[in-house]
């Protein structure tokens, strides 16, 4: 039962088919993240997988950068609103990192320098459908945007591509993140507007 | 539906004009919740053949009833802000959902006795104000420190409130950086904030505040890199953009 905003006219978008519902395009790259940008050096960066039996496994830059990388280029969508067409990225598909690894866990809880955290089915990561990227445009990725390495799952609302990723832990079941705790919805689709707790 | 998700029928109960362009409008929703200071809501306009947009606004007032109360800037070729800022009058209806942004709050009554320092760019200072405010009322409230950034004397938000608090015995400290144009007599020619603006006894890195930075996301990067710089541990410095 939406009220009427007398004089409310809108400006409706060339939106079409690509643009979720309730999102305007942006040709910059704007950012959002609940604290100061962590400044993490290539020599002091690391990421460890920890499996739902409490096994671990860690990369370092250089085993990194030895892994087989992709050129992914996606539409990226911020529950702040803005969308943002064909970014450009070079990173390491999560399959990689899961090889060989027992699957078990139906969860992951992707870790963060400075704390953030994020939580995602396992079958949103895997399927390279998500990457640890760190490259953006041809360049190394800036630390505000996340570098010197983040997670990129463009399929979801962009809180779930975690900045300054440092690990994934599999879980059985369902661990909320950092957003997810504070109301933001646990699954978060942008095409089913998947914002808060509730949508 | 969680309390979040829900939309609620918001009456425009009356508008103030903070500068020349810039409003206040305060709102009645039945049923609000309550917030806490900080939190944001998203506003909901609907045009007569059904289209939608939806806009996401900082509450500017602590917690009163129905009663919500969210200052606008509008910014040119805006599709929402023109209208907010512009043409709605009291009686108009629009919807209202949230309180959303659980982060970026501050609850005068926690207990925690620790300096609170606000710095705002430009709107960025309305989730701060609401912060200002709820401290009126809590019984021994902490020492607060507000440094607002803007271009010109004109362009201050709240600026008869926040002096005439900043003046009662055990008020908030309010400063004021001009990046463009300083009042006539001011000392510190007009300029970007910089590190001697933030530095001021209570509110160092020693007394170790709670900051809360808010703003346009360049402003954000620059304020909380020099409050890490000069000793700030990054898990007291929350931010938000409006970007
Ligand atoms: C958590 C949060 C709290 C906010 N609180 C406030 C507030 O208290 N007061 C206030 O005035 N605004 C606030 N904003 C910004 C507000 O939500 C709108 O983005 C703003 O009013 C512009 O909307 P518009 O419809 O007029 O412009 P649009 O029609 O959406 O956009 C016009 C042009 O500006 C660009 N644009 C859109 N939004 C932004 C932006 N936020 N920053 C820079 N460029 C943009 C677009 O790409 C477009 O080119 C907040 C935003 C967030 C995310």
């Amino acid at each position: 039962m939406a009220v009427i905003s007398r004089g409310f006219h809108g400006r409706r978008g060339p939106g079409g088919d690509r643009l979720p519902p309730g999102q305007y395009v942006t040709e910059d790259f704007p950012v959002l993240s609940a604290g100061p940008t962590p400044h993490i050096p290539h020599d002091r960066w690391s990421f460890t997988l920890t499996t739902a039996a409490g096994e671990k496994r860690t990369w370092d830059w250089d085993a990194l950068m030895s892994l087989p990388s992709e050129t992914p280029q996606a539409d990226i969508h911020c529950v702040t609103r803005w969308s943002k067409y064909d970014t450009r990225w070079r990173g390491v598909p999560v399959d990689a990192f899961l090889e060989g690894v027992d699957p078990d866990g139906t969860y992951v809880l992707v870790t963060s320098y400075g704390g953030y955290s994020t939580d995602l089915p396992l079958a949103d990561v895997t399927g390279g459908r998500a990457w640890i990227v760190h490259e953006y445009d041809g360049a190394p990725l800036p630390p505000e945007h996340g570098g010197p390495a983040r997670m990129l799952v463009p399929h979801l609302y962009f809180w779930k591509s975690a900045k300054w990723v440092n690990g994934m832990r599999l879980t059985r079941t369902d661990e909320p993140g950092f957003w997810e705790q504070l109301g933001y919805h646990a699954y978060g689709d942008p095409w089913r507007e998947q914002r808060v707790q509730g949508d | 539906m969680r309390a979040p998700a829900l939309w609620r029928v918001a009456v425009v109960a009356e508008v103030r004009q903070e500068t020349a362009d810039a409003r206040t409008l305060v709102l009645a929703a039945d049923g609000w919740p309550g917030h806490l200071a900080g939190q944001h809501v998203d506003l909901r306009l609907t045009a007569e053949d059904g289209y939608q947009a939806v806009r996401s606004y900082s509450l500017c007032a602590p917690a009163d009833g129905a009663r919500l109360e969210v200052s606008v800037q509008p910014v040119a070729d805006g599709e929402v802000s023109p209208y907010l800022a512009g043409e709605v009058r009291p009686g108009d209806e629009l919807e209202v959902r949230g309180p959303l942004g659980g982060w970026f709050v501050w609850d005068p009554a926690d207990g925690v006795p620790d300096p609170v320092l606000l710095v705002g760019g430009g709107s960025g200072v309305a989730p701060l104000m609401a912060m200002v405010r709820a401290r009126q009322g809590a019984p021994a409230p902490a020492p607060l420190r507000l440094l607002h950034s803007v271009r010109a004397p004109d362009q201050r938000w709240y600026a008869a409130e926040l002096d005439r608090l900043a003046a009662e015995p055990a008020g908030p400290v309010v400063d004021t950086v001009y990046t463009r144009r300083a009042p006539p007599g001011a000392v510190r020619p007009p300029g970007r904030l910089t590190l001697p603006d933030l530095e001021r006894p209570g509110w160092r890195a020693q007394d170790a505040p709670r900051c809360f930075v808010c703003g346009p996301t360049a402003f954000v990067e620059a304020v909380s890199g020099l409050l890490v710089e000069v000793g700030h541990p990054p898990d007291r410095i929350r931010t938000e953009r409006f970007g």
